[in-house]
């Protein structure tokens, strides 16, 4: 019963989670092509790219975090208030620590230091988030729940619930800049983080760990691994991400506010799970999560386009194709198990 | 002989294109306890489907009650008398005891409503049918895996059954909780019931039954009644080839001690135990369930944490807070439950093998050398003799067997001076069983220190060549395997004089 | 049956604990809590939440999660107030409950057929759905805020009896909805404890392999199980405007979260097979409470939300660690041998 040796490419895209890769694809190539065809003029135009770039990193980058706590077996449902109490803790340190009208060479560094609060918030909220779930056990649904309320509730308290406007100028000026007139900062940034958190899953010892955890955290545990620095790390990178994000929707919006980003929660798992990350862990990789990005990025894009065309029926695509999606998977799957099953027992 | 309450002849079946049975006949006789034996495989599981309607033959016919079937349904089999009791028991775990005994009942009277005090009664009933005393209202999650097979059985007998199968039921049982097993069988002889027993243990299939069929491949190789049979006999069936037993013995004297254990205590687990192991040495240690030694063993691998007592290595004390640390020091464990606390399933072969040494296949910035790690894998796949073609197909693809040996590969590819197995040939095929074993003695001839721990008297008689007896909590006693036998071991595990 | 012992051992008297201790506490700071108006409040604030927990709960109990019950509610409610305005109804309230009920039911059974049938994922199907139905609702049928045809609005203000606080002179009705409330959890108990289809549900949490095996026919049991969800979550949504005088799409999303903890806080096990009714009304009551009447002990409604997440994990934390003595528990009981009279 031996096998022919394959080529390189082929064994590497052989199981049915790599197949998932090429669907995504398809999938991507498809939305594209239907999209241009129907708006010619405005899809696939240069400015349309450049819109696009400047839409999807502040998302994008969050759905990478929920994609890491969810290949662990958890889930990090306090992206988004991680985001928004991050921002609002730079902003506040802006507003009350930068004199009105100061030349650009003075507010520079205030910006710096006002960056690094956000991300150490982000930190903190991840940690805190890891701690509930690795120390005190609970399931990972409930406690990011929880901290998806308590980090908003702080920033609604800490805010009154009013925006944070009063950002000085410099910072939408240096957060909206794009390199060769083209690639926006977001964009640049977002390029950053897939490329290394896709290389850390697949390359870095942290990510096998990873992987491992979300497969039998049991097993893991009597393999030597510690369960509880690898999601707590996990979270707290989860955190930091949601830091950025938040970081890049100031930018964009020139304020901070404890409620922005509401409906991102759900969009991310969706994403996670289009992407191919498998809810119960263990499994994902940050190319198809990639993939799933630019695929609802293309559809909200082209759907606008569409003047009686309401944006809410994107809501609907992605609720249909993730279903789809999910159907095709499962079937898939069992199938080549069925077969491995019959070959590997020889 | 009278009519017979089973006979299946000529039984036909496969999946996809490879052949699990390949025309298979047995007869099982009216009160008989009869074992079918086999490695993992050999098609027993499949026959056992058949014969209750799961699965259809495509050859064959199945005569029930003097009745030819081609083929049956489950609701059919179950008609007429055809009762299995599955590995898992099928129990659910957060309904009480009777609601366990009576639901299936109710559902075969096609009932739309529940009625507690029918339920009642009717488990009322199928507990005195064995005569147990088990809480009716307790959750069965808080059962013991005795009390929960219990249950199985007595909701099995309310049906009115002819022939019981039951699938290994031994696996998760202390010695003492399977003399109360084969208590209640012979009770359910004693009524006329039949027994069809599924094992691979030799013992058992000596104790219990009368007659014995034996598949390998999907064939019957053998069958018969078991006074007729021995060790080596058995043994040659299941796997076609010759084995021989022999006792271990270091080739050197033991030297010095690699691992030193004084007055080690945890409440309520064990308390104040004592050994020595030097490299070379097979230390093997017994007892029943509950006797502290899982808890023990896990105790020099940092999952639990003594309350008192020293540990020492090459002569220092040390302290084991975590089980990096213990891998740091060189212990390697093999767990019980291979599948639960072993395996990662659904991940490749190649990521099971190496997920403990991941540290040093990994360069200075965390990256994984990935040459390294196939290389790595390669050679243990070739050195345990791992049947599989392919390492990055998912570790639930291989046998029980070569699933124990990846666990194994994972600890072998550390740098260790102490390797502790915990039951590990359990579940695990005859041939498999062997090799393991044999790799066993190697590694020990080669300078390795071995636990293992086992409650299998004749796999740690034959492994070890010293014995440390356990019971409650307590060291009983060392002694030499050359010396002792197993009715010996037994006596001083369970305190029976 | 009821040991002291079981008893200390389930969630619900620590919950029930929480909220005497709360009363309390905003009784004594404002004196105000134990006033018959302000309990009335109260039972008028749970009505909605409780309805949406008691399905919520069910799934749960199943196995599963379902987190599309508030765009079923609010696209089932929605659509009924489009037709029944749009041909000037004004005959009994009955039929807008029908109606949303059937559009719930139909939305319901989608759920159903994918998670009973294709056996997908629970927790990833709902939200797919809800995507789905919010998208609908808002996109095809662009919602917005309208107004209630007039039966209902009647409906809405029938009271059973009026509470008057004697201080402030404040009164407050309570709604007849309640008994809708009532009805449904008489009938929803009657189902999970009387009927094989309840035991079923139970069943399927512990070990769904093992009841299909029983003879339970899961993929009914499932399948029904959605659909009531979508049933109830329908008539919820007629509850819901006719309780406000106005029909707005979006109050009820974003609630799915809130009603989960409010459920898992009542002593539902997240992974299946255990939850009680009373359990999850006193979550339900729990997280009320707290969304409402802590202003009455001072904290200013900008801290309410921050309050409410601290409770969840606190209460999760509690939970998770009586999860965790209980298995430790029976780890070291498995030790024990049988007790057979031979």
């Amino acid at each position: 019963m031996g096998k022919p040796e394959s080529s390189p490419v082929a064994r590497k895209l052989r199981g049915p989670r790599d197949q998932n890769l090429v669907r995504l694809l398809v999938m991507l190539l498809f939305v594209f092509a239907l999209m241009t065809v129907l708006r010619p003029n405005q899809f696939a135009t240069i400015a349309d790219f450049n819109s696009m770039m400047r839409q999807f990193p502040e998302y994008g980058i969050m759905a990478i975090g929920i994609s890491l706590t969810m290949i662990t077996g958890g889930i990090d449902l306090g992206v988004v208030g991680t985001a928004n109490l991050s921002a609002i803790v730079a902003a506040k340190f802006l507003i009350a620590a930068v004199p009105q009208g100061s030349p650009p060479a003075v507010v520079l560094p205030y910006l710096a230091v006002a960056v690094i609060f956000a991300l150490v918030t982000g930190l903190a909220c991840g940690a805190f988030a890891g701690i509930l779930i690795s120390r005190f056990n609970i399931p990972a649904i409930l406690a990011t729940l929880g901290t998806q309320q308590l980090f908003t509730g702080i920033a609604i308290g800490i805010t009154n619930g009013r925006p944070q406007s009063r950002l000085p100028l410099l910072y939408s000026k240096i957060g909206n800049t794009e390199f060769f007139d083209f690639f926006p900062l977001s964009f640049v940034i977002f390029v950053v983080i897939a490329v290394s958190v896709g290389l850390l899953l697949s390359r870095a010892r942290f990510g096998t760990s990873m992987y491992m955890l979300g497969t039998n955290p049991k097993a893991s545990r009597y393999a030597g691994l510690n369960n509880a620095s690898i999601l707590l790390r996990t979270y707290m990178l989860s955190g930091l991400l949601s830091s950025v994000a938040g970081l890049i929707m100031m930018a964009r919006a020139n304020s901070a506010k404890a409620d922005y980003g509401a409906p991102y929660t759900l969009q991310c798992v969706l994403i996670a799970v289009l992407g191919g990350i498998d809810p119960n862990g263990g499994f994902g990789k940050i190319a198809g999560v990639t993939l799933a990005i630019l695929i609802l990025q293309f559809l909200s894009s082209g759907l606008n386009m569409f003047n009686n065309i309401s944006n809410f029926y994107r809501d609907v695509i992605w609720g249909g194709v993730l279903i789809l999606v999910l159907v095709f998977n499962q079937l898939l799957s069992r199938r080549a198990e069925r077969r491995a099953v019959r070959k590997g027992a020889a | 002989m009278a009519e017979p309450v089973l006979k299946v002849e000529g039984i036909v079946k496969s999946f996809g294109g490879v052949q699990a049975l390949r025309g298979v006949s047995l007869e099982i006789g009216p009160g008989e306890i009869h074992c079918l034996a086999g490695e993992n495989g050999s098609g027993k599981s499949t026959l056992i489907k058949v014969i209750s309607g799961v699965h259809e033959p495509e050859a064959g016919h199945i005569e029930l009650g003097g009745r030819r079937f081609a083929r049956l349904s489950p609701m059919e089999a179950i008609a007429l008398g055809v009762q299995v009791i599955y590995q898992d028991f099928s129990v659910f775990p957060n309904l009480t005891v009777m609601e366990n005994l009576a639901l299936n009942m109710e559902l075969m009277d096609k009932r739309k409503l529940m009625n507690y005090r029918r339920a009642r009664s009717i488990a009322a009933h199928a507990v005195s049918l064995i005569g147990c005393e088990i809480d009716l209202d307790e959750r069965v999650e808080k059962l013991s895996v005795a009390d929960r097979q219990l249950i199985a059985i007595c909701r099995a007998l309310l049906q009115d059954s002819k022939l019981i199968i039951m699938d290994e039921p031994t696996s998760a049982l202390t010695k003492k909780e399977v003399k109360a097993l084969f208590a209640v069988i012979k009770s359910l002889q004693s009524r006329g019931l039949s027994i069809l027993f599924v094992s691979h243990k030799l013992d058992e299939v000596f104790e219990i039954s009368e007659r014995y069929t034996i598949l390998r491949n999907g064939e019957k190789v053998a069958s018969g009644g078991t006074k007729d049979l021995d060790l080596r006999t058995f043994a040659f069936h299941m796997t076609g080839r010759e084995f021989a037993d022999e006792i271990y013995r270091p080739a050197e004297k033991p030297g010095r001690p690699v691992l030193s254990v004084r007055d080690l205590s945890l409440a309520a687990c064990y308390s104040k135990v004592s050994f020595d192991i030097a490299p070379g040495e097979i230390l093997g240690i017994t007892g029943l369930l509950g006797s502290g030694r899982t808890e023990l063993v896990e105790t020099l691998f940092g999952i639990l944490k003594p309350d008192s007592g020293t540990i020492e290595m090459g002569g220092k004390r040390i302290a084991i807070r975590s089980v990096k640390q213990a891998i740091r020091k060189g212990i390697g464990y093999v767990p019980s439950d291979r599948l639960t606390e072993g395996l990662f399933l659904p991940q490749t072969i190649e990521r099971n093998a190496i997920v403990s040494v991941l540290d040093r296949l990994s360069g200075p910035l965390g990256f994984l050398r990935r040459r390294a790690v196939a290389e790595m894998t390669r050679k243990w796949i070739a050195e345990l003799s791992i049947a599989t073609k392919d390492p990055s197909l998912p570790v639930r693809t291989l046998s029980g067997g070569n699933q124990q040996k990846v666990v194994l590969a994972r600890w072998l590819a550390n740098e260790l001076s102490v390797l502790i197995l915990n039951g590990p040939t359990m579940g695990v095929d005859i041939g498999s069983k062997y090799d393991i074993h044999a790799l066993m003695r190697k590694l020990a001839a080669a300078g390795l220190a071995i636990i293992i721990v086992s409650d299998d008297l004749p796999e740690v008689l034959a492994c070890a060549s010293r014995i440390i007896v356990m019971r409650e909590g307590s060291f009983v006693r060392e002694l030499d395997p050359a010396t002792t036998t197993e009715s010996v071991l037994g006596e001083l595990s369970t305190g029976v004089a | 049956m009821l040991s002291p012992r079981r008893i200390l051992r389930s969630s619900e008297p620590y919950v029930f604990a929480a909220i005497i201790l709360l009363s309390l506490l905003i009784q004594a700071r404002s004196g105000q809590f134990f006033t018959g108006n302000n309990l009335v409040d109260l039972v008028r604030a749970l009505v909605v939440p409780a309805l949406f927990s008691i399905g919520c709960m069910m799934v749960i109990v199943s196995g599963g999660i379902d987190v599309s019950f508030t765009a079923i509610a609010s696209l089932a409610m929605y659509v009924t107030d489009r037709i029944l305005l749009s041909s000037d109804y004004s005959g009994n309230v009955i039929l807008a409950y029908a109606m949303s009920a059937g559009f719930g039911l139909a939305m319901g059974a989608l759920n159903g057929f994918l998670i009973a049938i294709l056996r997908l994922p629970t927790l990833v199907v709902t939200l797919g759905t809800a995507s789905l139905y919010t998208g609908l609702m808002f996109g095809a049928f662009s919602a917005s805020a309208s107004d209630v045809p007039p039966s209902i609005v009647q409906h809405g203000k029938e009271t059973l009896f009026t509470a008057v606080n004697q201080q402030s002179g404040l009164t407050s009705n309570m709604p007849s909805q309640v008994l809708i409330l009532v009805a449904v959890l008489i009938l929803v108990f009657f189902l999970l404890r009387y009927t094989m289809l309840g035991r079923g549900i139970y069943a399927i949490g512990g070990d769904e392999a093992a009841a299909e095996r029983a003879g339970f026919n899961v993929r009914a049991i499932k399948m029904f199980l959605y659909s009531f969800v979508g049933v109830l979550a329908g008539i919820t949504g007629v509850a819901r405007i006719s309780m406000m005088a106005y029909a707005d799409p979006s109050t009820m999303l974003g609630m799915e979260l809130t009603v989960i903890a409010a459920v898992v806080l009542g002593g539902t096990r997240v992974t299946g097979g255990l939850g009680t009714l009373t359990g999850t009304l006193l979550g339900v009551a729990l997280m009320t409470i707290l969304a409402n009447s802590l202003i009455l002990i001072g904290v200013p409604t900008y801290w309410s939300r921050a309050f409410t997440g601290l409770v969840i994990i606190i209460g999760t934390g509690v939970t998770a660690r009586q999860i965790g003595a209980r298995q430790i528990g029976s780890t070291r009981r498995r030790g024990q041998s049988l007790k057979t009279r031979a």
